[in-house]
């Protein structure tokens, strides 16, 4: 398969695109789309997108795109749309009744900042507010890692054993705007790698029921246990899933959490998205000059893979973890989930969290030097620690 | 499995109630225990019903409510056609009507939306039903809380596109779901529990909204017409894109209004020209169905407890029904339904 140079937003459309038209066999794919920067050209691609049974709805507000996306999984399509930073926030309410209502819905979501104030640039934070809802989320490193992994999520989220929403994150601009080299997998490959769409629980005449209507404490909480055993379930069909794409593209997509160095590392970097790549290079180098240290990039954040970073961990006396986000009042969100991870573990494991890059900074290979000469001479946890600010003024800073 | 025992459900149909985590896994076949096709928690067998009807009995609505009069009349309207379909209920007391999970007293496929939804994801469902060829309207049935306030830019924008959807609005002028709270559709000097001195704005005109889309087909909907009524579900039936229907619904509740009057209250209302019962074709050619007697709207007024004698002031009523009734005579006489058809 030989590589194209596209943008991540490219990746991404493309991908949606083939997964909508290899459901044309069965009952078709539909998707809302409503523009926002920088998510804007991947509703611009699949609006382009010559399908054979597809219906790409231009709607009026988020809100409406996932409704419509809703409605058209409850009849039994494939589902998706794209969205980003404040049109996530929109769309909250009906996020959650994708979820709810177990639909194997594929969103794409470019990682802006939350407004205001108005900054069209890369933070995870419009993704990780919708950690509490039952949806799987990834996030990516590169193009490609784009492409396959929104390709992956519809298989996930389509495997009986799962039916949960899947949600693929990419850091805005660093990868929605930038050209990558990407292998771009044909129609067919597409087609054998997703099965027709056959969803259990869709409307039908035959067999008339009411979705969403008025449940009991114990039902509903019976529907939320339910949710909870197909969400332990992800890591298995996701290796699953994974396998049969190496299979079929002859490509891995990436583990749910990719580790470099970690085997007998002490001090190790805990990273996701493109931050990754450069904290690569920065534990490369240090390596190179024999420092015992390792990074873990973390793929898969809902659910969270515990065993797996437990794992890498096993050998670390000291984990630095980068937030391109931000919990108000709390810190990190990755940093968050490590703590929980290790809790209970007493303090023989020091888990320091480093604001970087929020709002779009640029995480440099220095900042990352900052941060492990940071982590190196301290001897206890504290406070987040916030990089990347300067003085606060500017272009002075 | 012993969840759905008791309750006359299917297995399968039913949470598994009261129980701990993995305690039922034991039991479970192999292809359960991996989860295959399990979802317990969601009715995927139909309820057994001996009567199949749209709106079926034991559902949750007060006695004298609209709904129960419009869901029984639209039920019928589709089994004379031979059609069925699928209903998208928004947040309001439509949505309650169908109790609690995992019975139903919905007959057809009925999904419940988000408040400002129901338009969207019927969207949705239209679109599959579409590419897939196959039959079954697909029919928002949203209160006027959910289409002349939430919902109204969902619904706007699918009539926009034409969206080949039934849009049904049973009006109450009230937000009955949440206990009686004013919306856009509640009228002037009506008291409701955040309008306690009575409300002092007019009613949206939803139906020229709705039409000044220009949507294939907008029309009123009275229960105390029911020929009338029937006639227009089967009309929009027979027509694609979007279609909007306005049902004056009677709520005793809200109203505080005697439930057996609930029929005679809305048929004062066409009579006296309150709530005229018309049809518009493409957002330009008008029918009136009903002439007014002018009869004293008095009666309206006086028979529901939201409205104070002392603060109602029926002449100016009569007279803005006057006056708002001309108006849609000009427009009938002017833009006539059967010209249309005769130019189209
Ligand atoms: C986003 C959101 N806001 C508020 C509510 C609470 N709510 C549920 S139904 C309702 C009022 C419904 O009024 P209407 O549409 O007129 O229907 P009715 O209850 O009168 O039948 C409200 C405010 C909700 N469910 N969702
Ligand atoms: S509150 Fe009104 S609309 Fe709601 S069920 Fe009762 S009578 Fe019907
Ligand atoms: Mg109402």
């Amino acid at each position: 398969m030989p590589a194209e140079l596209v943008t991540g937003n490219h990746a991404a459309g493309y991908a949606l695109s083939a997964a909508a038209e290899a459901n044309r066999h069965a009952r078709g794919a539909t998707c809302g789309i409503y523009p926002i920067t920088p998510q804007t050209e991947i509703v611009e691609y699949v609006a382009r997108f010559p399908f054979s049974k597809t219906r790409v709805v231009p709607v009026e507000s988020e809100h409406s795109a996932m409704g419509v996306s809703i409605g058209a999984s409850l009849a039994g399509a494939r589902a998706f749309t794209a969205s980003s930073s404040n049109g996530i926030a929109y769309m909250v309410e009906n996020i959650m009744v994708a979820g709810f209502y177990r639909l194997p819905i594929v969103m794409v979501a470019v990682n802006r900042t939350l407004g205001p104030p108005w900054n069209i640039w890369a933070d995870q934070g419009d993704t990780l507010m919708l950690r509490d809802f039952p949806w799987i989320q990834f996030y990516c490193e590169d193009n490609q890692e784009v492409l396959d992994t929104t390709l992956l999520s519809f298989r996930l989220a389509e495997d009986r054993r799962i039916l949960l929403p899947a949600l693929v994150a990419l850091d805005a601009f660093i990868l929605s705007h930038t050209q990558m080299g990407t292998e771009l997998p044909e129609q067919e490959e597409v087609d054998r790698y997703l099965p027709d769409l056959d969803l259990p629980h869709r409307l039908r005449h035959e067999a008339p029921t009411t979705l969403g209507g008025l449940v009991w404490p114990n039902v509903a909480m019976s529907q939320r246990l339910e949710i909870d055993e197909a969400m332990e379930r992800v890591p298995e069909a996701f290796e699953e899933c994974r396998y049969a794409f190496i299979e079929e593209m002859g490509r891995d997509p990436g583990n749910a959490i990719q580790t470099f160095f970690t085997d007998d590392a002490e001090e190790v970097l805990v990273v996701s998205g493109t931050i990754a790549t450069t904290a690569r290079e920065v534990v490369r180098r240090r390596r190179d000059d024999g420092e015992n240290i390792g990074l873990i990039k973390i793929k898969m954040f809902r659910p969270f893979p515990e065993a797996a970073v437990r794992e890498a961990c096993r050998s670390a006396k000291k984990v630095a973890v980068l937030d391109r986000n931000y919990a108000a009042g709390v810190g990190g969100i990755f940093w968050q989930e490590l703590r929980s991870v290790f809790q209970g573990d007493g303090d023989e494991l020091l888990i320091q969290g480093y604001l970087t890059g929020l709002c779009g900074g640029d995480v440099t290979p220095s900042m990352i030097d900052e941060v492990v000469v940071d982590l190196r001479e301290r001897d206890a946890m504290d406070k987040p620690v916030w990089l990347g600010i300067g003085n606060g003024k500017g272009a002075e800073g | 499995m012993t969840a759905g025992q008791g309750s006359g459900a299917p297995d399968g149909a039913l949470g598994r109630e009261g129980r701990e985590p993995g305690q039922q896994d034991r039991e479970l076949s192999r292809e359960e225990e991996i989860g295959l096709g399990r979802l317990e928690g969601f009715a995927t067998a139909p309820i057994p019903c001996t009567e199949e009807c749209l709106l079926r009995a034991g559902n949750t609505n007060c006695g004298g409510c609209g709904m129960s009069v419009g869901l029984t009349m639209l039920g019928r309207a589709l089994a004379d056609v031979g059609d069925t379909c699928t209903l998208a209920i928004p947040a309001c007391c439509g949505a309650v009507t169908a109790g609690a999970f995992p019975t139903t007293s919905y007959g057809v496929p009925t999904v419940c939306t988000t408040f400002a939804s129901a338009a969207a994801v019927a969207s949705g469902l239209a679109c599959i039903r579409d590419l897939n060829e196959e039959p079954g309207q697909v029919i928002c049935w949203a209160g006027d809380g959910g289409t002349y306030d939430i919902g109204m830019a969902t619904l706007s924008a699918a009539a926009e596109r034409d969206d080949n959807i039934i849009y049904i609005c049973y009006d109450n002028e009230i937000y009955g779901n949440t206990g009686g709270q004013r919306s856009s559709a509640t009228p002037p000097g009506a008291r409701t529990s955040t309008t306690p001195e009575g409300k002092s704005e007019d009613k949206k005109d939803i139906l020229a909204i709705m039409a000044a889309h220009r949507i294939p087909y907008a029309a009123t909907l009275s229960i105390a017409h029911p020929e009338d009524f029937s006639r227009k579900l089967k009309t929009a039936f027979s027509i694609s894109g979007t279609r909007f229907l306005l049902m004056h619904s009677p709520c005793p509740t809200g109203w505080k209004s005697e439930p057996a009057e609930s029929v005679e209250l809305v048929r004062v209302a066409v009579a006296s020209g309150l709530f005229p019962l018309y049809e518009v074709w493409g957002g330009h050619a008008y029918r009136i169905n009903v002439e007014p007697d002018w009869t004293d709207p008095a009666m309206y007024f006086q028979h529901q407890r939201r409205f104070r004698d002392d603060e109602l002031d029926l002449e100016t009523t009569r007279r803005v029904c006057r006056e708002r009734f001309a108006r849609l005579k000009v427009l009938a006489e002017e833009f006539p339904y059967e010209e249309a058809v005769a130019a189209g």
